[in-house]
């Protein structure tokens, strides 16, 4: 795999750029396969790095039903940050931080990630009193974390609804300067391209249709390009976990939702950072071409259907110009939607399964693409191991039964509500 | 948007409904103290990419309880029925009190 750089760029320039290799080669299955992971989104794609790089296991594929990137790797909204509360996720998510903060080289792809700051707002003094929780557990875990009074918010996003007659008056917000967005594509490209450079098979077009057993053990996949023998094979297809968690047999708390996301024609630059309303469900930043990408609630009815509802849109549409007036003539560019596995406590499931040789990663709901290379780093770990990552001890499938839900919103056990 | 068919309003958009998700999951007794039942009740779901029973909540008219048949996958609804006309059907009339 040929490194690039500054000087790749001016050597090829040499030949008019015409000689680049392709980013990851055209592979097709072999017979068998120490490791196969199915699903070729984020999640699955460093994993498969993650076993390459971290354990050295280099026979490996990731199954792909149709391309790379195709899925809610990129379809989210690309904010990246890891202001959590509860023990379990506020480690998890910043050990996701500091792995972003080095991702580019790491993976010798730029994936643009851009620490621009994000904040969400408070509207009373009560939530601000709940943000300041929230702050105070950040900071005792090594995270950045600041918490703004009105003026300091003014000062930063004066853009923002700061008018007498705001209907949910701006109290102030908790501000994590590390937080902030990355290039979805590219993570999903550099990802590949490097788990390619360790000799990974990447095998788009290739769905998943069954497993194959030995007794209670899997020891393969039936797909639409023929059986393949795996050693272990490990799932990553949130969206769709339900769907191949029941051929292989196992029961879920996951009901599979609509997400839909939002982006508007380009404006010259307007916010600076990742906004967060907390007086609804919002959340904006601003595209390097210039276009506000925004999202909100799901659509809130059981979906595999990969778009969204017109009610949504405008839903999210009031969020946006309560708390952004500036912007309720702004036209929209073209809204989309992705499929996202919900469970009953918005937090993922990654674990080994009951079931010899499986390995399960996820339930992401919608906070999957900040996880990205913690949960690759982490479910590749509990491949190789058989025993989960201490950091992902507990997103074990087990909790459900046991109480141990970690439910950051206390929104109680209904998915769509999460 | 969807469109449900009210027995009682008729054709109306989903937007006046409220989701009561799925409708095929049966509760177990009140005094039923094994927990892997309730598990399953609470949590287990069928998620299935398909033909879908769910409830819907008609609170921006008759506020009945709906269960609606909708395919997961393309939204069409197969059927749409009156809550306690099937759970009427699955358990008989309670005796009036002597």
């Amino acid at each position: 795999m040929a490194r690039y750089s500054a000087f790749s760029i001016l050597r090829n320039a040499l030949s008019g750029q015409k000689n680049w290799q392709r980013a990851w080669r055209a592979a097709e299955p072999k017979p068998s396969y120490d490791v196969i992971v199915i699903g070729g989104g984020g999640h699955g794609l460093a994993t498969a790095f993650y076993l390459a790089e971290n354990h050295g296991i280099r026979n490996v594929a990731v199954l792909e039903k149709a391309y790379i990137g195709g899925g809610n790797v990129g379809r989210n909204t690309t904010v990246i940050r890891s202001n959590y509360l509860l023990d379990g996720n506020t480690q998890f998510y910043e050990f996701s931080m500091k792995l972003w903060e080095n991702m580019s080289r790491a993976l010798n792809f730029n994936v643009m990630f851009s620490q621009r700051g994000q904040l969400v707002t408070a509207h009373s003094a009560d939530q601000l009193d709940g943000f300041s929780h929230r702050a105070n557990i950040m900071r005792l875990n090594g995270i950045d974390a600041d918490i703004l009074d009105r003026d300091e918010v003014r000062r930063l996003v004066p853009y923002l609804d700061f008018s007498d007659t705001a209907r949910f008056p701006i109290h102030g917000a908790i501000f994590q300067g590390r937080a902030g967005t990355a290039r979805h594509d590219a993570v999903a490209w550099g990802y590949a391209r490097a788990a390619d450079g360790h000799g990974v098979d990447i095998i788009q077009n290739c769905e998943v249709t069954g497993f194959l057993r030995d007794g209670d053990r899997i020891i393969g996949v039936e797909t639409t390009k023929g059986r393949i023998g795996a050693g272990k094979v490990g799932l990553a297809v949130a969206g769709h976990t339900s769907v191949l968690g029941a051929k292989a047999g196992l029961e879920l708390p996951i009901e599979s939702h609509v997400l839909q996301a939002f982006v508007t024609e380009p404006l010259k630059p307007l916010v600076d950072h990742v906004v967060a309303y907390g007086a609804d469900h919002f959340y904006v930043s601003q595209s390097d071409k210039g276009g506000l990408v925004f999202g909100g609630n799901l659509d809130g009815y059981n979906s595999y259907a990969q778009r969204g509802n017109l009610g949504v849109v405008r839903e999210v549409a009031e969020a946006a110009i309560a708390l952004m007036p500036c912007i309720s003539r702004v036209r929209l560019l073209r809204h989309w939607g992705g499929v996202m596995d919900m469970t009953p406590d918005a937090s993922p499931i990654i674990c080994p399964t009951p079931i010899e040789g499986l390995f399960l990663n996820g339930g992401w709901c919608y906070g999957g693409f900040k996880a990205t290379p913690a949960s690759g780093w982490c479910f590749a770990h509990t491949i190789v191991t058989g025993r989960p990552h201490p950091l992902i001890a507990a997103y074990g499938l087990d909790r459900f039964r046991t109480g141990h839900t970690l439910d950051e919103a206390g929104a109680g056990p209904s998915a769509w509500l999460q | 948007m969807l469109r449900i068919e009210c027995p009682c309003c008729g054709l109306r958009d989903h937007d006046e409904f409220r989701y009561g998700g799925d409708a095929s999951v049966t509760r177990p007794a009140h005094d039923d103290p094994d927990p892997e039942a309730w598990y399953r009740y609470v949590y287990v779901r069928a998620n299935p990419a398909g033909l879908h029973r769910e409830f819907w909540q008609h609170v921006i008219g008759c506020r009945q309880w709906l269960v609606v048949e909708r395919d997961t996958r393309n939204h069409a609804i197969a059927s749409v029925e009156l809550a306690r006309q099937l759970s009427a059907r699955k358990s008989p009339a309670r005796k009036p009190p002597a």
